[in-house]
């Protein structure tokens, strides 16, 4: 984070966006780890700790009607995308009144209203899903772009090939994201991946390949935004990686004991929440307005969580709905 | 029906372009389907890029995971894809796009979004080309909820059939079989529509029911033809959507003739045929008079040699056994 603070692209404006962003991630992911350790909930869930700047900057980058395609690991760019609380919360809780009506969970998190079309839980599948969300933007010639947001891991899987080579052929107006958090499940970039930048990856398919700093909230908005003008100007598509660390187990209360302790503990210090707030601190963002946004983040979340636990399961039979336009039979 | 005659291939082509002509959202895309690139290996998209542009008819890459991914996030927008799979054994590499997103999106999203896409492939044996490009794999989608799959014995009915998928708010797979796009027959009228879900009574008869669809129905109108010589009075049922299918109409001709012969080109072990049996022995077990046959191709890999190929594809003498059997009637 020593971006210097007359980086014109960001504003306070967007700084405190940014902020309200990163904050909000950071504590609905706190929040939502201690329910799972108290007991308040049981749910299979990915921690994002370490992923909130890259959601944060990025989504900050886009408009509410833009694409975007993300993975089970997926909290961070759900919020960033602006998908509300209270119907984030519900859907992680199972609710009915969920984004998905407690059908989807957590790995398959949908909202078109924020633009948030598909979350997978199948490593690297998003991708190509992202090309045709561009595809139709491109036909209709509209003005929208489509974000696939994947992990360093799912650059390894065939759907990437496939998917980057196509968008490349046909210019589509999408931004592949690689959150490069380090970690494939339990396999580092080095023993897993032939490359050590992802961003590398793009001279393959004639794209752009940009890596920035996750941790740096000017480096990865100020890359966005250049993803995004290229895509909306009919350029075609960038291969954007944003360097992070994963600064918890792959899953929830997995065993972590393989990451180097110094290695951990370096990555703790990059991505304190309290330098983030330094940081925006410093890009005319005042106190009272800090103090504000974390004030109105902590309202925001107590109301989701009370809401998520007050909210009823869904009824039995509503299993009978959606797998058909039509409704099956008992 | 039109007085005209069509080719199967051509009424695939005449309902792709009245759909297109219909619908702006209507698009397509796979292997070779631009006119630059022949207008599809079998042409059924000839002339199609030339009228509505290479922007809604897509030659791709032989990237049959792109295809469907691609098709499918046009769908959740609200588009209407028609992705090709050159062959059906190519489909294997696109089932995850097919079986873990195409096919439960709309429900993982609670209802928010919907998949409105179509997958046409060819497949079948019988003409050489051996382990790879032959197989009727249609049993493997029939398992999963929220796709559909149909397939057509006539050329009216591959354009009805194809009309009503692309109409259709769901997933929808389309199996050609590879030996029928020479065949001709009457031409649909223009916006004929077959419904997905509704299967035909080819030919009506009071001794046993022949279920079937695709290719098995003129193989089935041809033993009905010989049993009739025999004095069994056959009825042949095409199925025309395999998954969901028209259980209704099977009752109630199994109800009616109390035998049932099940016939498909698909291997005999858990196809489709052990839904359809299982099913009616549910429902009619008291009332059949011997239990229900399934023919079908033998379970090993489509072979090459001609003499091979044979011994794996089930035969019109097949059929006609196993009615006997079930009507107890022996020749």
């Amino acid at each position: 984070m020593n971006k210097p603070a007359s980086s014109p692209s960001l504003s306070p404006d967007v700084a405190r966006t940014i902020y309200r962003k990163a904050y909000l991630i950071n504590r609905t992911d706190e929040r939502f780890r201690a329910m799972l350790t108290n007991g308040e909930l049981a749910v299979a869930y990915y921690p994002v700790r370490g992923h909130e700047v890259i959601a944060a900057a990025a989504m900050a980058a886009l408009e509410p009607e833009d694409y975007l395609v993300t993975t089970y690991r997926g909290l961070h760019d759900a919020l960033g995308k602006g998908i509300p609380s209270r119907l984030l919360w519900a859907e992680f809780a199972g609710k009915r009144t969920g984004t998905c009506k407690g059908k989807g969970g957590p790995m398959h998190i949908t909202h078109p209203e924020t633009g948030v079309m598909v979350t997978t839980g199948i490593v690297g599948s998003g991708i190509p899903i992202a090309n045709g969300l561009a595809m139709a933007s491109q036909i209709r010639g509209e003005n929208r772009v489509a974000v696939a947001s994947f992990g360093d891991g799912a650059s390894n899987i065939g759907a990437f090939h496939e998917a980057l080579n196509m968008a490349s052929v046909w210019k589509l107006p999408v931004i592949f994201l690689c959150q490069n958090n380090q970690y494939a499940e339990h396999t580092t970039l080095a023993a897993g991946t032939s490359v050590t930048s992802i961003a590398e990856r793009a001279g393959s398919y004639g794209m752009p390949g940009v890596s920035c700093d996750g941790l740096d909230p000017a480096s990865v908005y100020e890359a966005m935004s250049e993803a995004v003008s290229r895509a909306r100007a009919g350029d075609g598509p960038t291969l954007l990686e944003a360097r992070t660390f994963r600064l918890l187990g792959h899953i929830f209360g997995a065993d972590y004991s393989y990451v180097p302790k110094e290695d951990l503990s370096a990555a703790e210090e990059r991505a304190s929440m309290a330098k983030l707030r330094q940081w925006i601190s410093e890009r005319q963002v005042s106190e009272a307005d800090l103090a504000q946004i974390e004030q109105e983040v902590d309202a925001e979340i107590e109301e989701a969580v009370a809401f998520a636990l007050e909210s009823e399961s869904p009824d039995p039979d509503e299993i009978r709905f959606d797998i058909y336009e039509t409704e099956q039979a008992t | 029906m039109s007085a005209e005659n069509s080719s199967f291939a051509q009424a695939l082509n005449a309902a792709l372009d009245d759909a297109m002509a219909d619908d702006d959202n209507v698009i397509m895309l796979g292997e070779d389907v631009g006119d630059e690139q022949g207008g599809g290996v079998f042409k059924v998209s000839k002339g199609l890029s030339g009228k509505y542009g290479t922007n809604r008819v897509r030659s791709t890459p032989i990237s049959e995971q792109a295809i469907i991914g691609a098709a499918v996030g046009a769908a959740i927008t609200g588009m209407r894809p028609v992705a090709e799979i050159m062959l059906m054994n190519f489909i294997t590499i696109a089932m995850d796009q097919l079986v873990n997103h195409a096919a439960k999106l709309r429900f993982m999203s609670g209802g928010q979004t919907n998949v409105p896409l179509v997958v046409r492939t060819t497949t079948g044996a019988g003409v050489g080309f051996g382990g790879q490009h032959s197989d009727m794999l249609e049993a493997w989608f029939a398992h999963v909820p929220g796709l559909k799959i149909a397939t057509a014995s006539n050329p009216a009915d591959a354009y009805g059939l194809l009309r009503s998928a692309i109409d259709d708010e769901d997933p929808t797979i389309l199996i050609e079989n590879i030996t029928h796009y020479g065949m001709t027959g009457p031409a649909a009228e223009p916006g004929y529509r077959v419904p997905l879900g509704k299967a035909a009574i080819t030919r009506e008869g009071g001794d046993v029911t022949l279920v079937t669809y695709g290719r098995g129905v003129g193989d089935c109108l041809t033993a009905a033809g010989q049993l009739a010589d025999e004095g069994i009075a056959a009825e042949v049922i095409d199925l025309r959507t395999v998954s969901p299918w028209d259980e209704e109409a099977v009752l109630a001709s199994v109800a009616k003739t109390k035998r049932a012969v099940i016939v498909h080109e698909a291997v005999r072990p858990f196809g489709a045929g052990a839904e359809i049996s299982a099913r009616i022995h549910e429902e009619l077990f008291n009332d059949l008079a011997g239990p229900v046959q399934r023919v079908a191709s033998y379970p090993s890999p489509v072979p090459f040699a001609k003499s091979l190929e044979t011994a794996f594809l089930y035969s019109v003498a097949d059929i006609v056994q196993a009615a006997r059997e079930t009507t107890k009637k022996k020749a």
